[in-house]
């Protein structure tokens, strides 16, 4: 057996685990390093913005091209809108306390989880992907002319799933360049630094709290309409990619974004890889062996402070 | 400029002011006294809305400002210099002074101005606030709250752990500061720093505030140094 192809067809599939990955990942990363709260949520808010994306779809008639670009544009603000009020509600009045946000993010979890299903019921729903052309994969062989591509049999992907990639490589780019060139970043880094001198210069820091779990939920939701063509819509979707997510944003380095990256990247190619020649069930064992790994040995993970 | 009035305040349950009074006015260096936890940092926590108080009024330039968000306090023309300088540790300089002018909208034309006063900033506005020389550190604490053209400006131990060239640099500023017409509140520990750049010196004790005490009038009083810092 040839193992070029099947590595070729893992490396594939673990780029477009990693690339939503990544985002999820980035905006659990972004909350807990700006806000210092751990959001046992996050999942939810993967899993509202695949189910909006199959609602908003669903509602528009005729070309589904039409339906999935109004759903990439709508349901990540509208999930962020819900992380704004829950933000108010709940995590303002209980002040941040990072105990008593995780108890109260592990509610909120429920609540979303149980609105859904009493919404939008318990099946699992479709959405047509934009566009979806197969296509193959040449791989090079020497022959008596020198090089040439052949193409192996089922050694492919699909157009859609290229474009996840580059859409979560845009975005994430896009919230380099919103970190580190506007002033909102500026802000939110200052603030992460050190909340009480963030407050002594005028910066509203309750404002940027706000703010910060709106975005860290819409780029979740944004993972999530990313993912909704490939996998289908449900309730208990965020399961999964809320333990991925975690495992990514501890072996990269709580609150640092380029840690979140490369983890992210390690975690979706493993994942992919260990996938096709064992099973998903074993790649995620794997993934967390390697956290309980890095909290023994280096649990500032890749890129994180190792605290005072 | 800056008044005070029988503020109370403290952390969670532990009161550290009782009914605090004094006032600074403007072109006034006011120095706060006293030994370890008297609460002189505690005060200038509680006039910047850091720490809240219900007790008690804190008005700037007529102003009440003690029921005030914490944020809106600066907009006042506040500037705070927190003891150990408390930089944003992972941004640039020019970004610490960036944080500065966004509080009163001012421009890279006013940053020139801070920097004429600390040219060795200058030379580091692109490195990270965290690889600076104590002393520079401090000049960029003292520049970031300059940003804000402050009309009063609270200082918390500006000198503590510096040489002695970077502590005349930084009396030297805050003496410019004074004679520019701005308010002045400083903690200090050192006693011949608050001899040399004080107007009135106000002693706190036991989180109590005594009438404020003229600096020049000190010099004919050790007994007072004697009894609030041991000394």
């Amino acid at each position: 057996m040839e193992l070029g192809p099947y590595i070729i067809l893992g490396l594939l599939e673990g780029l477009v685990t990693a690339a939503v990955l990544s985002l999820m990942a980035v905006g659990l990363s972004l909350v807990f390093g700006v806000m210092r709260v751990v959001n046992v949520a996050h999942g939810e808010f993967f899993m509202v913005g695949a189910v909006l994306a199959w609602w908003i779809a669903g509602s528009i008639e005729g070309n589904p091209a039409l339906g999935f670009v109004a759903a990439m544009l709508l349901a990540p603000p509208l999930t962020a809108g819900l992380a704004v009020i829950a933000d108010q509600l709940i995590l303002k009045r209980i002040g941040y306390d990072p105990e008593r946000t995780i108890v109260a993010t592990i509610g909120l979890l429920y609540v979303i989880q149980q609105l859904t299903l009493m919404t939008f019921g318990p099946d699992a729903r479709p959405v047509e992907a934009p566009f979806n052309n197969r296509l193959s994969i040449p791989l090079l062989e020497w022959t008596n002319d020198g090089l040439a591509l052949y193409w192996p049999w089922g050694l492919g992907t699909t157009s859609y799933k290229i474009a996840v990639i580059l859409a979560a490589l845009t975005l994430l780019v896009a919230i380099w360049l919103l970190m580190t060139r506007t002033r909102y970043g500026l802000i939110m880094r200052a603030t992460q630094l050190d909340r009480e001198t963030a407050l002594a210069f005028a910066i509203p820091v309750n404002r940027v709290y706000a703010s910060v779990f709106g975005l860290g939920a819409g780029l979740a939701a944004l993972g999530g309409v990313l993912i909704v063509p490939i996998q289908q819509a449900h309730y208990l979707m965020g399961h999964d990619p809320l333990l991925l997510s975690f495992i990514v944003v501890i072996i990269g380095g709580l609150g640092s974004l380029p840690g979140t990256i490369v983890a992210a990247l390690l975690i979706g190619l493993s994942d992919g890889i260990i996938s096709i020649f064992f099973s998903p069930t074993l790649a995620k064992i794997i993934a967390t062996l390697a956290v309980a790994f890095f909290l023994v040995f280096r649990p500032q993970g890749f890129f994180g402070k190792r605290a005072l | 400029m800056l008044v005070v009035k029988e503020i109370s305040s403290g952390y969670q349950g532990a009161q550290v002011l009782h009914n605090v009074s004094f006032d600074v006015q403007a072109g006034e260096i006011v120095c706060l006294f006293g030994r370890n936890g008297a609460g002189k940092s505690t005060c200038l926590k509680t006039i910047m809305g850091l720490i809240s108080t219900d007790v008690g009024r804190i008005a700037c330039n007529g102003i009440e400002i003690s029921q005030l968000p914490a944020n809106e306090v600066p907009r006042h023309g506040i500037g705070y210099i927190p003891q150990g300088r408390r930089l944003f540790s992972e941004l640039t300089v020019e970004e610490n002074l960036e944080i500065g002018l966004m509080v009163n909208g001012k421009d890279h034309g006013f940053r020139e101005e801070v920097l004429d006063m600390f040219p060795r900033l200058r030379e580091r506005l692109h490195q990270r606030a965290d690889t600076l020389s104590g002393g520079e550190q401090q000049m960029l604490a003292t520049g970031r709250a300059l940003c804000i053209s402050p009309k009063i400006l609270l200082l918390d131990e500006p000198t503590e752990g510096l040489q002695p060239s970077m502590i005349d640099q930084i009396r030297y500023a805050v003496k410019t500061l004074r004679d520019r017409g701005v308010a002045i509140l400083l903690v200090e520990q050192r006693v011949d720093a608050v001899l040399s750049i004080a107007d009135r010196v106000v002693f706190l004790e036991n989180g109590r505030s005594h009438d404020p005490v003229r600096a020049s009038e000190i010099q004919d009083k050790p007994d007072l140094f004697q009894r609030f810092i041991g000394v």
